[in-house]
């Protein structure tokens, strides 16, 4: 398929957004009123492990103000509800039945009339627990004799496509176990010349989107129940809500109001199926909104423990890789599994290796459950990766740039999985950040002789979520403007701009006649997920098709109106061109409905397969998501502090649709990958968690920033991307934290091989030399 | 139980009633149906919270409503001055410093009460002065030009 050169509807600081939330008039979940609402209140373990002896309720429903409390009895005692459920396996409950299995495990949850008499009521609740060891560490969590976490792990009928041959390992705290293979591995180390074998370690994090989850639920006369939540696949949580509550789809709505930040911590079921259970126990509505500490037992970033072997040649070619990736998927698999599997296909990074070897392992283990986390699982494996090549350009004496464009893919090469990779300028993103950095230059000497400089680099390839499935619709007005409806969340990545100039850009009409409604699952087609930098590709190309669709319905009018071949009538810059005329869209439709009036309604989907449908070869990703990053550290000798200066990162973007917005998620995606390289990092102590709160876990502010962090957007167009679009939700991140530890290594010949990258390794690191 | 307060807020003034334990942030959300401060933390350091209390920026989360009584409240709901937005809301609007929008009050209250105090600040005192307000999207970047722009002019 041509792709199509675009107009830019979209300008600088054009956001459909903006407005709204500059003035305070944005409404977020919990700014919306709802009369007769009550709210929820949880009570959580505060133990990490144990099995549940009894919980007594009676002291709580005294409480003034009570109107329902639900505990593990609703869930086992027949109220008509399927008690298991999970995006991946069935490990989860709506409240712990027969075990806690992490500190701040939902055990029982009260609805009343004040927050203030909800909360005192869950205090009430006795509850009491017999202790288990606890596992927090998956290096002992993989052991034969370790502590299960889940007893048995139940498995859905209708799984995720791509999920579907991974199953639990029986008796073990191994819920995924993911295997990659290519050639004969011991026959490729033993063609090496060098053989390097390291272990990197990343701690558990947590996305701190500054909205904590809320969610409001109500159940109508008609027996449907409406849901407000910050969800970020609104489809995936009404799916799970019927299995659960056993209704058919068309009687749950979900409404998504603007989301406050979500970087993969709203997608799947958080607190939906308890606010649901609630309010069908207390035949009121309920409002649940979650605080910051119970955010932090919601959902974490994975854990994790990597072993990583790679043999090269005598001339630098990257020959044999081996990687043992243990992933920390906590208390529940969420969508760990799937973690893991993205996680294996990088592990060999974007580099050509003739033997690979790759074991992805989810882990169960007594902390909080990891889910998705802008990166997932991919900045993991390429902390290993990416750290792992500066340490062999070393040992080498090789150039680290060098070594990587030696062996860095290139249109056209064979990824890991045997499939050609194409739309995958990595090659030019690693070139345009080693100009930005001034790599061939010696490095400037700091102002202060007691500080030292030092350079560092990191590329990446990640996959996308496939199969997956976009259906959108626009509906053209009497007047000729349009509306366009698309489950994409708006969750500040600018996604209902980039969606709008899409509409706008294929239909030739000014963003000004474009709206776009907002999540509404009673209206909007359905879409899988807004995650995995997938919405511009997917939902974007849906929106082309439906724009196209649209302008065939037009040009047929025309064509039956005014008697022309269909072939000889065109559609373009908003009018229906034919011989000599030029008919507006609003024209066209006033002709077809003979007056003032109607509308016409434009459908496209996108459906994606593990198999191209032209050529029929293995697709494991829709598309492939490259980049590269470079840091610029300056370290004080004394006490090992270290100051990122400068930070350029560059996306294959395949095209921009909105400039702005491609340079905040550029440099958005960057500042979120500082934080996970110097400061973040949830810390248990047997077991709890020591800083649930903003104060003991830090968060990158203004004056940790870089002098300067450069976006750079390279464009090779993908052939069935909007435009040639691709997805660059979560590409920066990923270099940043390897490419800061590359200059560190570079700076004072220290190696970090475990992050958070802070001054006092630094400064160890410095003594030991 | 409840204490009558009044205050002065975006320039009208108010009159209620609360509890005594209910905090500033509560009661401009729940009670004057001015939404565009939120709780993010709970503890005075995301700063999404942020209002300012006789021009000075302050965590509503951890003020008493009752405190605040007889003093003057601006939000970022009277920041425009009819459909005419703020010099502040116009940068932030041309430079993109703001994604999610969450911490956006925050920042634009405190940025105010920063330039009129000081109606010239250099990067350092920018820096200093707005480091109590976290942006999670990573706007900073964008969100110091904006403020740069309107020192500057």
């Amino acid at each position: 398929m041509a792709i199509v050169e675009r107009p830019q509807s979209a300008r600088d600081g054009q956001r459909l957004d903006y407005q709204a939330k500059l003035t305070g008039r944005a409404a977020y979940l919990a700014d919306m009123k709802m009369p007769g609402v009550c709210e929820g209140a949880i009570l959580r373990s505060p133990v990490a492990h144990a099995w549940i002896r009894y919980v007594d309720a009676s002291e709580a429903l005294k409480v003034s103000g009570v109107v329902a409390v639900y505990t593990k009895d609703d869930v086992v005692r027949g109220t008509g509800i399927e008690p298991y459920y999970g995006p991946v396996f069935k490990d989860q409950t709506i409240v712990a039945v027969d075990k806690v299995r992490h500190v701040g495990d939902p055990v029982a949850a009260v609805a009343a009339e004040t927050r203030e008499a909800a909360e005192e009521a869950a205090t009430r609740i006795v509850v009491e627990y017999e202790d288990l060891p606890p596992v927090m560490d998956v290096r002992d969590s993989v052991k034969e004799d370790a502590t299960l976490v889940h007893e048995t792990v139940r498995i859905p009928e209708h799984g995720f496509a791509d999920l579907a041959e991974l199953k639990p390992i029986e008796n073990t705290n191994v819920c995924t176990h993911f295997k990659l293979r290519k050639g004969d591995i011991e026959q490729g180390f033993a063609e090496c010349a060098h053989v390097f074998e390291d272990t990197f370690i990343l701690p558990t994090t947590q996305h701190v989107a500054l909205e904590p989850h809320g969610c409001v639920a109500s159940f109508q006369p008609d027996g449907r129940v409406h849901l407000w939540s910050t969800t970020q696949n609104p489809f995936v949580v009404r799916t799970q809500l019927a299995n659960i509550f056993k209704l058919p789809v068309s009687k749950i709505r979900i409404i998504v109001p603007y989301l406050g930040g979500g970087y993969g911590s709203k997608v799947y079921p958080k607190i939906e199926p308890l606010t649901v259970a609630l309010a069908q126990k207390a035949k009121r509505p309920v409002r649940i909104l979650l605080s910051r500490e119970e955010v932090f037992y919601t959902v974490t970033k994975h854990a994790a423990v990597i072993r990583m072997k790679t043999g090269v040649k005598a001339d630098g070619t990257f020959h044999a890789r081996e990687a043992e990736v243990l992933l920390d998927t906590g208390a529940f698999a969420e969508i760990g599994p799937r973690v893991a599997k993205k996680s294996a296909y990088t592990a060999a990074g974007p580099y050509k290796f003739s033997h690979v070897k790759i074991d992805a392992k989810s882990v169960y283990t007594n902390k909080p459950p990891a889910g998705a986390f802008r990166g997932f699982g991919v900045s993991q494996s390429a902390w290993a990766s990416e750290s792992q090549t500066d340490i062999i350009a070393r040992a080498l004496g090789r150039d680290p740039c060098e070594l990587r464009m030696q062996n860095i893919y290139d249109e056209g090469d064979e990824f890991v999985t045997g499939e050609k990779l194409w739309s995958i300028g990595v090659k030019g993103c690693l070139e345009k950040v080693a100009q930005e950095m001034k790599w061939s230059e010696p490095m400037p000497a700091p102002e202060d002789p007691s500080r030292v400089r030092g350079r560092g680099l990191a590329a990446l390839i990640k996959a996308t979520i496939t199969p997956s499935i976009s259906c959108a619709a626009i509906k053209l007005n009497e007047d000729g403007s349009v509306n366009v409806f698309t489950s994409t969340v708006e969750m500040g990545q600018g996604s209902d701009t980039a969606m709008a100039a899409i509409v706008a850009d294929t239909l030739g009409i000014s963003l000004d006649q474009v709206s776009v409604l907002g999540v509404d699952t009673d209206v909007v087609p359905y879409d899988l997920t807004t995650s995995s930098s997938r919405s511009t590709f997917h939902m974007g190309k849906a929106l082309e098709l439906a724009s196209l669709d649209l302008c065939e319905q037009l040009r047929k009018f025309v064509s039956e109106e005014y008697d022309v071949p269909f072939d000889e009538t065109r559609a373009e810059g908003g009018k229906v061109l034919f011989r000599e005329n030029a008919l507006d869209f609003r024209e066209v439709l006033f002709n077809h409905f003979g007056m003032q009036g109607g509308t016409l309604v434009g459908r496209g989907e996108v459906k994606t397969s593990i198999k191209d449908p032209e050529t029929g070869d293995k697709t494991t990703s829709s598309f492939w998501f490259v980049g590269a990053g470079g840091s610029e550290v300056e370290i004080d000798k004394d006490t090992g502090r270290l100051r990122v200066l400068k930070h350029a990162t560059a996306v294959d973007v395949g095209r921009v649709i909105t400039p702005l917005g491609c340079q905040q998620q550029l440099v958005g995606g960057a500042i979120t990958g500082l934080g996970q390289a110097l400061f973040e990092q949830m810390v248990f102590d047997n077991g709890v968690l020591v800083n649930p709160n903003l104060v003991d876990y830090v968060l990158p502010a203004l004056g940790d920033m870089p002098d300067v962090i450069t976006p750079i957007t390279v464009e090779v167009p993908h052939k069935n991307g909007p435009f040639g679009a691709k997805g660059i939700g979560e590409t920066s991140l990923i270099p940043v934290a390897p490419s800061i530890a590359n200059a560190v290594d570079d700076a004072v010949g220290v190696r970090i091989k475990d992050l958070p990258v802070t001054a006092e390794k630094i400064f160890l690191g410095m003594l030991d030399k | 139980m409840k204490k009558a307060i009044a205050m002065e807020v975006n320039g009208g003034s108010r009159e209620l009633e609360v509890e005594p334990w209910r905090t500033l942030l509560d009661v401009i959300r729940e009670e004057l149906g001015l939404t565009g401060a939120k709780l993010g933390c709970d503890i005075q350091v995301c700063g999404a919270c942020t209002l300012l209390v006789d021009g000075k920026p302050v965590s509503a989360c951890s003020v008493l409503a009752v405190d605040v009584d007889g003093r003057r409240v601006a939000t970022v709901e009277g920041l425009a001055d009819g459909d005419r937005l703020h010099p502040l809301q116009e940068s932030f609007m041309k430079y993109g410093a703001l994604q999610c929008g969450y911490c956006t009050s925050g920042f634009l209250l405190t940025a105010k009460a920063m330039l009129d105090e000081n109606p010239h600040p250099d990067d350092d005192q920018i820096k200093s002065y707005m480091g109590g307000s976290f942006c999670r999207c990573g706007c900073y970047q964008e969100i110091m030009q904006a403020i740069r722009s309107v020192a500057q002019a």
